[in-house]
């Protein structure tokens, strides 16, 4: 794509609608609450709520064990526990080598876990749980309360292991340092 | 006689041979073998089966489907294989596309879908698939996918395993749909947006982040597949297409775009997608599907019929654009031979290649490699152990020991035929 066709369609959306079907309904903020669900790496549109490791290991015994073991070691499901040094290309990744950001972790449980029920759990057990998960592989303190201020300081091993293939691809940073 | 002969090593021939004569080429490279008579078969002399409202390919050719890696639908993702090697062309029949669900297959009724396009924009907007019907279309050919197809080339010792196995998790179609640059212009691009988020309607609810700039220049919500309505399998009732673009974030079920200044750094973006290096680093965010070509006939498991004529044929395309050569080595790539490109030619689709060969029964390694329209050329085995490493243990056919493997790929035939992966 040209940048100057990028330009264009910014000039063309300033003025007023283009000159289109039109077909499709305005939308508000409270009209998609339940389906906005993205939580950026700054920690962007974390919910209000909050949870401890305590709270997350009843809620992981009753709804996470099953799959994924006892205390996160792992059964059918990946292993949620441990750091294997990575040493080859085929290494096993896991949540403390290998994943970068906190906000993953909440992001994709409350997304797509559980497995068979995604979208149960409250915002709060997602926090536990996710509060549990870094407690666990020692990226938190036991009593470490996770929320919208405290999970995107959380410091991730594995923060800067990653480049990306082709830079000139990458649209250049937000003012936001990441 | 002088354009029968070969042009390569081990017995390729001019990719032209067959456009100056082809009867005199197959005088020229095969003995006649006397026929038994003919006589009607049982089938010409009463009437045939049924019409059915919807075909299906004959029963003769129920080796024809995909292979599946959890056909019990076990909590993990599903894997469905295209059979390169029982088809030609390029165009991916629709029941045999591959697919990846992370948690099955979406089960949408079209009525009740809602697409959400909204964030960094100066309108949100929700469409259903019946108005984005009533849009401009487009349709266009383009390849699909998955990061990790290849795979098991990773491999330090070649697995035994069909181009299906190894290669199916690739596929093309003729996809029709809304251009996502119309749709946002009826939104507004905000000028701090640089990102879209993608995501699913499926239980995992998958996320990837694609840039603002891909979205614009050739994005497209597809609505139809081979003039079909797009598979359950592909998404229904609409799916996120990237031209040559990872396959992962071509998001199925697709039911919302954010427009954000920050990507989500989702599950499949930063841990999934990301392939490890040898230095330990890993890539994130890869998004090209670069140049690659693999033959489908022959190859494991084709039944090669003792010495004589046969045609070399397979499959290039590149995330970048056309194809514009391919070369075939029948002698692991001492000596190449130009191979013909089927046209039209189409950027970002696949394309077929075809070459004839006289096989003289002997030892043979056929190797094929790709250049595209910016001059990527495909790998060597070599080249790409060098730069992304091999993996620390033999895998298992359907593991992903890393992802985005384009090098090429060695068939070899032994004297009986028989043809094994080898790496070359």
């Amino acid at each position: 794509m040209s940048t100057p066709r990028l330009v264009a369609l910014l000039l063309a959306c300033g003025t007023a609608h283009a000159a289109g079907p039109n077909l499709g309904q305005p939308l508000t903020h409270a009209e998609l609450a339940a389906w906005n669900i993205h939580v950026l790496p700054d920690g962007t549109n974390l919910p209000k709520g909050t949870g401890t490791s305590a709270q997350g290991a009843s809620v992981y015994a009753q709804k996470c064990a099953h799959c994924h073991g006892e205390a996160g070691k792992g059964a059918v499901s990946a292993a949620l526990v441990g750091a294997p040094p990575i040493k080859s290309i085929d290494a096993t990744k896991t949540i403390a080598n290998f994943w970068p950001y906190p906000t993953t972790l909440f992001d994709f449980i409350r997304r797509s876990m559980p497995w068979q029920a995604p979208r149960s759990l409250s915002d709060d057990e997602v926090y536990a749980l996710t509060a549990y998960i870094l407690a666990q592989n020692k990226l938190i303190g036991e009593n470490d309360v996770m929320n919208a201020e405290t999970l995107p300081k959380v410091k991730m091993p594995n923060r800067d292991g990653f480049t990306p293939r082709f830079p000139n691809l990458m649209p250049p940073r937000s003012g936001r340092d990441l | 006689m002088e354009k029968f002969q070969p042009v390569a090593g081990n017995g390729l021939l001019d990719r032209r041979a067959f456009l100056r004569g082809g009867a005199a080429l197959a005088a020229a490279v095969t003995g006649y073998a006397r026929a038994e008579p003919l006589a009607e078969a049982p089938w010409s002399k009463e009437p045939g089966e049924l019409v059915p409202a919807y075909g299906t390919p004959s029963k003769f050719e129920k080796a024809a489907v995909r292979t599946l890696s959890n056909p019990k639908g076990e909590p993990r993702t599903s894997h469905a294989r295209t059979p390169h090697q029982l088809l030609q062309g390029t165009a991916t029949p629709n029941g045999l596309h591959f697919t990846i669900s992370h948690a099955g297959n979406a089960d949408i009724d079209p009525a009740q879908h809602r697409l959400a396009i909204h964030g960094l924009v100066k309108r949100a907007l929700v469409f259903t698939p019946e108005t984005l019907s009533r849009y401009p279309l487009v349709s266009r050919f383009a390849f699909v996918e998955c990061g990790g197809n290849s795979a098991p080339l990773f491999s330090p010792e070649p697995i035994q395993a069909t181009v299906q196995a190894i290669h199916g998790l690739a596929s093309c179609a003729e996809w029709t749909g809304v251009p996502l640059a119309t749709l946002l212009e009826e939104t507004g691009v905000d000028a701090k947006a640089k990102w879209v988020i993608a995501e699913g309607a499926d239980s995992p609810h998958l996320s990837r982040s694609v840039p603002l700039e891909k979205i614009l220049d050739d994005a497209m919500v597809a609505l139809y597949q081979n003039s079909e309505r797009v598979m359950p399998g592909q998404g229904y009732p609409m799916r996120l297409l990237l031209p040559g673009w990872e396959g992962n974030m071509n998001v199925k079920w697709l039911r919302r775009l954010e427009l954000t200044e920050q990507p989500a750094m989702s599950y499949y973006e930063s841990r999934t997608y990301a392939p490890i290096l040898p230095s330990g680093k890993a890539y994130q965010f890869y998004f090209i599907q670069e140049v690659k070509s693999f033959i489908t006939q022959p190859s494991v498991g084709f039944g090669m019929k003792g010495p004589g004529f046969y045609e070399i044929s397979g499959i290039a395309y590149s995330g970048n654009g056309r194809i514009t050569k391919v070369m075939v080595s029948a002698d692991a790539g001492k000596t190449w031979a130009e191979a013909a490109l089927q046209e039209p030619v189409m950027s970002k689709s696949f394309t077929r290649f075809r070459i004839p060969w006289q096989w003289n029964g002997g030892p043979a390694v056929l190797q094929s490699r790709a250049w595209d329209a910016l001059g990527n050329v495909q790998p060597t085995r070599a080249e790409i152990v060098a730069q992304r490493g091999v993996a620390s243990r033999v895998p298992p056919p359907t593991a992903f020991p890393s992802q985005h493997y384009n090098a090429i790929t060695s068939w070899a035939i032994d004297a009986n035929g028989s043809v094994r992966h080898v790496y070359a």
